[in-house]
């Protein structure tokens, strides 16, 4: 890939996110607008600052990279992520910003009047943003090493940088007006590209055997394959080989291969000829954006694709950068609107992986034995039109690829921040704020230059997962139910959010299960998150003497509108 | 701060509030409200029993629409296209329109409460 232009473009979406941050600087004066932007930020701007933030570079490169890898099926993540935007508005958006609270352990303590449950929800929060911060800089760091061959840390200590800087220069109120900006540049960054590609494929008659399973190679090509790899025949495969394969050494050899597994190592150069489907490739964990603890077709039965449309439907609530940007709105009817708004914005981006994706197992097939696939959508553009316009196209990408890791780990940052300024450092205060932006960093900048190759696939899954177990239950119960309990929320979320946190974690650590117990810890949401909800219900039954005294005013604010509140708000 | 002579220290001036509530023979169903009386409880009660209507009515539809379609797919595997689009592309419209009529039904629930509560 020619550098040439994507770097100045990386380097002129960081630069310009400082300065829009700097802008949001002059005006943030308060610590109210440093949490919540005093709250006064109209549905078109906050829609926009949203739907910026969410759009991950799980969204903006990894949607690609799995449609390209495993087919259609993987669609359901863009889907899932959108749909979560409506359960959300469903169940919590009006009363959530009628809560009046700053963030999820505010939400608990207001809701349940107990230190503890607050703790603990702070201690969520800040898990489930460390695990989702991971990710992102590890994604900086891949793309920076793909656009550049620099080292693969450089990338996410760039976005650690530029993120701890402007989140704790401005706070909230300049965090709206960069993520705003990273919204409209990521649509941008997709759809120009994309348009340009579509023509190209017009122009070169069209090729529709994109929906074929498997992808085929459409010309001669060669694949260097950099890690080691298994590779799975379901028929036989005639291809050159120049390297090892299966313990034997071969140099420019015509090799036969029978049906079954075959080991390619490292370095081993592989040519195909037209018409000759794509392997399919296992391997472990290598740290790709695209690549699947939980991966194969054969592994991913039915359950799996409920799971994830489980998790991802109700998991999205309980992002902490999700849910503390609610708070920003002037009233709860404004949180609804902006809601609608949101869903609007990332349905319509979400339009484009698929595109790049689909294209990218014509153009680019091969991609799903390298363990590149997460580039598709940086590599489409030389590919498909090459030259001067395919290498401005590819620096645009780049540059959006940037804006997807900042926006989305500033809101990460800034949620994580604002529980640790709140709940663990001493005292409060803009100096205190600035501390803690810099912690909620640091760790998992440490974790990423320390542990590496974590897949960003399995990362947001297992975040997902653990939210929807955890704090779905308690934003849903809290809203809806009066007979929660204090201990009964305690009890729901340790039970929910640990045990999906558990199984994802053994799942991630390699244990040795197979078949359908392997299914049901890489999936847990399945039964993790009626687990959460049961046990929040059963042990709140139980507890009948522990509902908090204010538990109907309470309530009674969360759903009453702003106008039938004017007295309460003055007193 | 700098040191500051106590004589120019800014002080808070407070009057009475310039619109005096008016004062009725009778509890106003909003005074209820704040006051937590039984009725204001009803109110309350009232308005979260249909607001979780219309949030179960839509998110019912929501489940219909997307529930049954991994079985579809799985039930016909050559069904590619399909997927592609109804996937890909098919499913976000319908997921604004459901918001859009969610926040409608939502909207009117409050404000018939607000209707019923201001002019009894």
């Amino acid at each position: 890939m020619n550098s040439t232009f994507a770097v100045p473009a990386v380097a002129l979406v960081v630069v310009a996110t400082v300065l829009v941050g700097a802008f949001g600087l002059r005006i943030s004066r308060t610590t109210s607008d440093f949490y919540v932007a005093s709250r006064t930020v109209g549905p078109r701007l906050n829609a926009a600052a949203i739907s910026g933030e969410y759009l991950s570079a799980a969204s903006f490169l990894g949607i690609a990279g799995l449609v390209l890898v495993q087919g259609p099926d993987m669609l359901w993540y863009p889907v899932g992520y959108t749909a979560g935007y409506l359960v959300l508005l469903l169940f919590v958006a009006a009363p959530l910003r009628r809560s009046g609270a700053y963030t999820l352990p505010d939400f608990a303590e207001a809701r349940l009047a107990s230190q503890a449950v607050r703790r603990l929800a702070g201690a969520f929060v800040v898990g489930v943003g460390w695990l989702y911060l991971l990710p992102q800089l590890q994604g900086a760091g891949l793309t920076l090493t793909v656009l550049t061959g620099a080292p693969d840390s450089l990338g996410g200590l760039i976005v650690a940088v530029v993120v701890v800087a402007t989140v704790a220069a401005g706070g909230m109120r300049s965090i709206t007006f960069v993520q705003a900006f990273q919204y409209w540049l990521k649509l941008t960054a997709l759809l120009v590209p994309a348009l340009f590609l579509i023509l190209a494929w017009q122009a070169d008659g069209a090729p529709r055997h994109v929906f074929e399973e498997p992808p085929a190679f459409r010309d001669q090509r060669a694949v260097r394959v950099d890690t080691t790899l298994d590779l799975l025949l379901d028929r036989p495969l005639t291809v050159t080989v120049t390297g090892t394969v299966d313990g034997h050494r071969h140099e420019e050899a015509a090799l036969s291969l029978p049906a079954g597994t075959h080991r390619i190592e490292q370095g081993t150069r592989l040519g195909f000829t037209p018409g000759t489907p794509v392997p399919t490739a296992e391997r472990g964990s290598n740290g790709g954006m695209s690549t699947s603890l939980a991966a194969g077709r054969e592994e991913r039965p039915l359950y799996a694709t409920y799971g994830l449309i489980l998790a991802t439907f109700l998991g999205t609530m309980g992002l902490p950068h999700v849910v503390v940007r609610f708070y920003t709105s002037p009233h709860g009817v404004a949180a609804r609107r902006t809601t609608v708004a949101v869903l609007a914005l990332i349905g319509a981006f979400y339009l484009l992986p698929p595109v790049y994706g689909a294209l990218g197992r014509i153009y680019a097939p091969e991609l799903a034995l390298t363990g590149d696939a997460y580039a598709a959508v940086l590599l489409l553009p030389d590919r498909m039109i090459g030259g001067l316009g395919g290498d401005l196209l590819g620096a645009l990408v780049a540059g959006g690829a940037f804006a997807a890791f900042l926006s989305t780990a500033s809101g990460l940052t800034m949620a994580v921040a604002g529980v640790l300024t709140q709940d663990v450092l001493p005292t409060r205060g803009v100096r205190h704020f600035r501390l803690g932006t810099g912690l909620a960093m640091a760790v998992p900048l440490a974790a990423s230059l320390l542990v590496g190759g974590l897949p960003v696939a399995d990362a947001v899954g297992l975040a997902f997962a653990v939210s929807a177990s955890s704090f779905c239950p308690l934003l849903v119960l809290g809203i809806w139910w009066r007979r929660l309990t204090p201990p009964g929320a305690a009890a729901g979320m340790l039970v929910g959010g640990g045990s999906a946190f558990v199984a994802v974690a053994a799942t991630m650590a390699g244990l040795p299960v197979t078949g359908g117990l392997h299914a049901l810890l890489a999936w847990p949401a399945l039964w993790s998150v009626p687990l959460g909800f049961l046990t929040m219900i059963l042990v709140s039954l139980a507890t009948p003497g522990r509902v908090p005294a204010g538990t109907a005013s309470i309530l009674a604010r969360f759903h009453l509108p702003e106008e039938l509140r004017a007295a309460e708000v003055k007193a | 701060m700098p040191q500051q002579d106590p004589a120019e220290r800014r002080v808070v001036v407070t009057g009475p509030p310039r619109r005096t509530r008016r004062t009725s023979g009778y509890y106003r169903p909003r005074t209820e409200i704040d006051e937590q009386t039984t009725l204001g409880h009803t109110y309350v009660r009232s308005l979260m029993r249909t607001q979780l209507r219309a949030a179960l009515t839509v998110f019912a539809v929501l489940v219909l629409l997307v529930g049954p379609l991994p079985l579809l797919f799985a039930a016909m595997p050559d069904a590619r296209r399909l997927e592609w689009a109804v996937l890909g592309f098919g499913l976000y419209a319908p997921l604004v329109l459901l918001a859009r009529w969610y926040v409608r039904r939502a909207e009117r629930n409050e404000r018939d409460l607000v209707r019923l509560v201001e002019d009894r």
